[in-house]
């Protein structure tokens, strides 16, 4: 018995949420006793590497009509390489692509699916978070086949150092009502899901002219930037920085928060940060509750002295 | 163009989370209910803006018991023409889909639009699978939409950039922030929405391909470490030597 793991490649290369969802899977495999099978679609660059994740075969559909992101089609792709290699589960990733795909095999397969697990699986039940990352439930799959989809950054990846087979695979695609005409990407950014550290300013910066300390910080610690709710909204930042409940959920391994209060949904998209550094002028605002370092002083004052003091450790 | 907007009840943003009958159950005593908030601010003032400008229908469908009633009524107020409850409990979003897929195809509609997530359980599940038990597209984390004759042009967000896309009706969209600028309902609309339709239909056989088997809260921190202000360098060393963080 197989576990098959959809591993998602970004301009030719493989992303790191695919990488953590292939070591998940290579590690249900192995308390399975099966093996680990990837599925890589279109064109992508040295896919090999998922051996050294624990898998054993790479699953390559290069037809490059698969290029153009159609999860119709990559449901397709998935339910005949399970079929073909008899998986009962299957692996994705909690993210953009998995929350496009998942869902349609799901209903495709009659099989149960758990979004966002944040842990192996102990037999049939999976541990995920919910109620925005308040709380945490334990799902179990009641169908034969259970479909899982990793939360980012919450399950470490194994390095097995071992080599995976690539073997083509040919199928006809389905046509499809849909046609991606364009990706913008602003390449030059590190993406918010998949930065190890993230820095992050609200209101308390009290204008966007006062960025340049917090991207400099950024830069200096190869962090991606955030901000909170208001901030996005009265157009201080751009919309796609907005973390918390209604913005962007985010697992980073360190979190700075900066002149931002700690208002409950704001706490919600953030607080499976492994760890939380506050400053803020309020020694009472509530963030000081959720962190693991907090300096209570003046952004203005705090942040460039962060910097040097940073920049001087990394001399 | 049919448009049909998927509501899910949701409690409020700021409410407690707390769990009862030995942790396997929501202990809504004392929680306020709201329309889910990606399901109100987005996929129904979009769906209304629509309908505004293109002609149609815009029906809100909720599967839940009769206490959501009440948010249901809520998105009449905002501006819903007729409503739809399945009276099934909402256990499984597989069961959902399999709801909400039969009554959009057997009533023909062509635009189904869903939020992004639910809040409570955050399954971005059941939009992905109402599409594929249609046979139709599904565009998730829609950012913008338009919608010329049988056409839908989208933006949606994607890691680190947008991705613009065409597509046909009839499609599935779940709803991210930025495709709508939220309506509070006014009076009129109140009192507009007692009169509206809102019909109670019975739930096809499915069953719950899932279940919880329990809740947890998360371990609480053990408290902040203060450094002072005027000693930014010891964060520094604490973040490097003890959380190695840096
Ligand atoms: C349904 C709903 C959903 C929401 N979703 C989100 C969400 O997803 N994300 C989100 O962020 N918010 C969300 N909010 C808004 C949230 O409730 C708060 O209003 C928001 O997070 C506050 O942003 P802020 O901390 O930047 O601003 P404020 O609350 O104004 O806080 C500014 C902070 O900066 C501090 N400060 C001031 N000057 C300085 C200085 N010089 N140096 C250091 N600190 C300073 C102040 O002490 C204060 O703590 C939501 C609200 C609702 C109702
Ligand atoms: N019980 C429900 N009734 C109607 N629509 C729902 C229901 N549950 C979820 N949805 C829709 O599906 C979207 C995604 O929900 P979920 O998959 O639970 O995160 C929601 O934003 C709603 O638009």
């Amino acid at each position: 018995m197989s576990v098959l793991i959809y591993a998602d490649s970004n301009n030719g290369s493989l992303t790191k949420n695919a990488l953590e969802a292939a070591s998940y899977g290579a590690q249900v495999a192995q308390a399975k006793g099966g093996n680990a099978v990837a599925v890589v679609v279109g064109t992508a660059n040295n896919i090999e590497q998922l051996g050294n994740y624990g898998v054993t075969k790479v699953l390559h559909v290069s037809d490059t009509t698969l290029d153009k992101f159609d999860p119709q089609k990559i449901a397709h792709v998935m339910a005949t390489a399970a079929k073909q290699e008899g998986s009962e589960t299957i692996i994705f990733a909690h993210d953009y692509s998995g929350k496009s795909i998942a869902p349609r095999l799901s209903a495709k397969l009659d099989a149960g699916l758990v979004t966002g697990a944040i842990a192996l699986p102990n037999g049939n039940i999976i541990k995920k978070a919910v109620f925005s990352g308040k709380a945490f439930a334990e799902v179990e799959v009641n169908t034969s086949t259970q479909i899982i989809s990793v939360l980012p950054n919450s399950v470490d990846k194994v390095e097995t150092g071992g080599t995976a087979e690539v073997v083509a695979l040919a199928l006809e695609l389905p046509s499809t009502g849909i046609k991606v005409k364009e990706t913008k990407k602003e390449s030059t950014e590190l993406s918010l899901t998949e930065a190890d550290i993230v820095v992050s300013a609200g209101r308390g910066l009290k204008g966007p002219e006062n960025w340049g300390m917090v991207e400099d910080l950024a830069k200096e610690l190869g962090a991606a930037t955030a901000c909170s709710r208001p901030v996005a909204d009265i157009g201080w930042r751009p919309h796609h920085e907005h973390v918390g409940q209604t913005g962007i959920a985010i697992r980073p391994n360190l979190y700075f928060a900066i002149g931002i209060s700690g208002a409950i949904q704001h706490l919600a998209g953030v607080n499976g940060s492994k760890v939380i550094v506050v400053i803020n002028t309020d020694a009472e605002a509530p963030f000081f509750k959720a962190a693991d370092y907090g300096i209570v002083g003046d952004a203005f004052e705090v942040v460039p002295k962060l910097l040097a003091a940073i920049k001087e450790l990394k001399a | 163009m049919k448009i049909l907007v998927c509501i899910s009840k949701a409690p409020d943003t700021t409410a407690k989370i707390a769990f009862t009958d030995g942790d396997t159950k929501f202990d809504e005593n004392g929680v306020q209910f709201i329309v889910n908030p990606y399901d109100e601010w987005y996929a129904l003032v979009r769906g209304l803006e629509l309908k505004e400008a293109n002609g149609g229908s815009v029906t809100v469908l909720s599967v839940g018991r009769v206490d959501t009633d009440p948010i249901i009524r809520k998105a009449l107020a905002i501006g819903a023409d007729d409503a739809v409850r399945i009276d099934a409990d909402t256990n499984d979003a597989l069961y959902v889909a399999k709801q909400i897929a039969n009554y959009a195809k057997e009533n023909g509609y062509e635009l189904v639009l869903c939020g992004k997530e639910t809040i409570d359980y955050n399954g971005s599940q059941v939009a992905g699978m109402v599409a594929e038990l249609m046979e139709v597209p599904y565009v998730s984390l829609t950012s913008k939409l338009d919608v010329a004759g049988s056409t839908a042009t989208i933006e949606r967000d994607v890691e680190g950039g947008v991705e613009l896309i065409e597509a046909n009706l009839p499609i599935v969209i779940s709803s991210s922030k930025g495709m709508a600028e939220a309506r509070i309902p006014n009076m009129r609309g109140i009192m507009a929405a007692r009169s509206k339709p809102l019909t109670v239909v019975a739930p096809i056989e499915a069953s719950n391909a899932t279940s919880v088997k329990n809740f947890s809260l998360p371990a609480a921190k053990t408290g902040c470490k203060y450094v002072d202000a005027d000693n930014v360098q010891e964060l520094v060393n604490l973040l490097h030597n003890e959380a190695k963080a840096i």
